[in-house]
């Protein structure tokens, strides 16, 4: 088995699923310059969701096929995520609009804080287990293997791509977010709602993450109510890198990092003697964000177009 | 002076404060329809907070502002271009890394009616040839007298039946100062309704039908805006003859 190309394809699998999520904090970050440190809960809260609607269905016999019963999953997941990610900026983050950024970034501290500690209520400390009623079929390309799952996940992950691209450089409501984004004063004297353009960015943003943490779940066979902290640093990581606020630099920077991380934890152990094992593939995601922030603060498609006075 | 029919806009007794600092101390004002009103006066003399205060961006502290007839008082701020009430700010307020084609269609977003903005957008096109040819470019890479240019065409494109100039010649070669009031003429030659704030006296009076001259927060001094030219005091203070 080909291990280089077995790296890049399972780097290529949760990068994808880290891009999905860091258009949530970079989108967010673009219009109000906010961290939203909660986004991660969401993404935990709609791979939660889905298990449970998942394990429901199970339950009471309904005689759906694999793929059906995660669709219904999903559609349960993505509007519970929507309206959680609608009320945090809402409650949260509304009321500090005006006040001095620090606060707006505690308060996203504490709200994930808070949906941690309510997952943790709901559907208690332990791991769960993904329920076992997706394809187990594995393909195999040049000597590497990918799931079917895996599989899936690229190919969603691709298409929900093409249609944020489409929504935000192509529609009425894409041009008004990135204006808002530029300007929310002079947006707001061409009749943008930008308070409703806030939302929707939090909705859409929440509606990918609710998608991103299903496929975590499904890709790692489990979910838990802390995941959500560390898939959130990690997709934080990958806006850093592509350039917070850029989209095209979320999807970059989040592919790249996944096979970074993916790369490292197959070589780790051969490069350092076995002092370092695969196991510490996270630190590597934290070496890049350093790295990036040293050397290169702006991100890698962070560069502004020059604007003249 | 009272209300005639043709009044757009009437300002009466605004009072505008900031943290305690009265910024517009009771101004009355008036804009009849097709007029070319400038509002001239020195630095921090309080003509930029009266144009924030007309368009909702600031509250006003006492007074009312009325908008055919109509107070403007309930009116979200966003709500305002649906109602007529356009403004090009201070500074130019470009989406710099929008195309000049987005920004113009940014004036354009209250508005539904497709086939009358593809018109208008053809019409402002012709009114700046020079907009046209750089309609695919980020408009952050425009000279500042091309972005003045995209603001107008923007303004134009929300149809506005009072259109409010913030300081359009500012930061501004002297040149590009001349074809910026070029264009203010071009645009009420149009039909437009304008109030022009501007520190460059002379140019605006000279452009202007009607001048209010604003001193610390007051309206010291309105008339028609060739008397005011020709106004000792103004002269002295504010023309530099």
């Amino acid at each position: 088995m080909d291990i280089f190309l077995q790296q890049i394809i399972n780097g290529l699998v949760i990068g994808s699923i880290y891009a999905l999520i860091a258009l949530g904090y970079t989108m967010v970050y673009g219009i109000m310059q906010l961290i939203n440190f909660a986004h991660g809960e969401v993404v935990m809260i709609g791979a939660m969701v889905t298990i449970t609607c998942i394990n429901f269905l199970l339950g009471h016999h309904f005689n759906l096929s694999g793929p059906a019963l995660l669709l219904v999953g999903l559609l349960m997941a993505i509007p519970v995520s929507m309206v959680l990610g609608y009320t945090i900026e809402k409650v949260a983050y509304r009321p500090l609009r005006r006040a001095p950024r620090l606060a707006p970034l505690i308060t996203a501290i504490g709200v994930s804080i808070v949906l941690q500690q309510l997952a943790m209520l709901i559907w208690g400390r332990n791991y769960r287990p993904f329920p076992a009623i997706l394809p187990t079929e594995v393909y195999s390309i040049g000597g590497a293997s990918i799931t079917q799952v895996q599989v899936a996940i690229v190919v969603l992950t691709l298409l929900l791509m093409a249609g944020m691209y489409f929504l935000i450089e192509k529609t009425k409501m894409g041009r008004a977010m990135r204006a808002t984004a530029q300007n929310p004063e002079v947006a707001k004297l061409m009749g943008v709602n930008v308070n409703h353009i806030i939302s929707m960015t939090f909705v859409i943003g929440s509606a990918l993450g609710a998608m991103a943490g299903v496929m975590v779940a499904a890709n790692y066979d489990q979910a838990h109510a802390y995941m959500g902290f560390m898939i959130g640093l990690k997709a934080f990581t990958a806006a850093v890198l592509g350039g917070i606020g850029n989209l095209g630099g979320a999807v970059l920077g989040g592919l790249l990092l996944g096979v970074i991380e993916s790369l490292g934890a197959g070589y780790l152990g051969d490069l350092t003697g076995g002092v370092l094992g695969s196991n510490y593939k996270d630190i590597l995601a934290f070496v890049v964000l350093i790295l990036v922030l040293v050397f290169r603060p702006s991100g890698l498609m962070g560069e502004r177009v020059a604007e003249r006075a | 002076m009272t209300a005639s029919a043709n009044t757009l806009l009437e300002v009466k007794d605004l009072k505008v404060a900031y943290g305690g600092i009265h910024a517009v101390k009771g101004i009355n004002l008036e804009v009849k329809e097709g007029e070319l009103v400038a509002l001239i006066g020195a630095n921090g003399a309080g003509k930029t907070t009266t144009l924030k205060t007309l368009m909702g961006m600031v509250k006003p502290a006492g007074g009312e502002i009325l908008f055919k007839n109509q107070s403007t008082a309930k009116i979200e701020a966003h709500d305002y271009v649906r109602h007529g009430l356009v403004m090009v700010p201070e500074g130019r307020g470009i989406f710099g890394r929008l195309t000049v084609e987005e920004n113009l269609l940014m004036g354009a977003y209250w508005r539904d009616d497709k086939a009358q903005i593809a018109n208008d957008l053809e019409r402002v096109y012709q009114l700046f040839p020079r907009v046209k040819e750089r309609y695919k470019q980020l408009a952050g890479t425009l000279s500042g007298g091309e972005q003045q240019m995209v603001a107008m065409g923007r303004a134009l494109m929300s149809r506005p039946k009072l259109l409010l100039l913030d300081e359009p010649s500012m930061g501004l070669a002297p040149i590009i100062v001349q074809k910026i009031f070029e264009i203010i003429r071009m645009v009420a030659a149009e039909g437009v309704t304008m109030l022009l704030v501007e520190q460059n006296a002379k140019l605006a009076l000279q452009t202007a039908n009607r001048g209010y001259v604003m001193e610390s927060g007051k309206v010291t001094f309105s008339d028609d805006a060739a008397a005011l030219l020709s106004n000792e005091k103004v002269q002295q203070a504010y023309l530099g003859e």
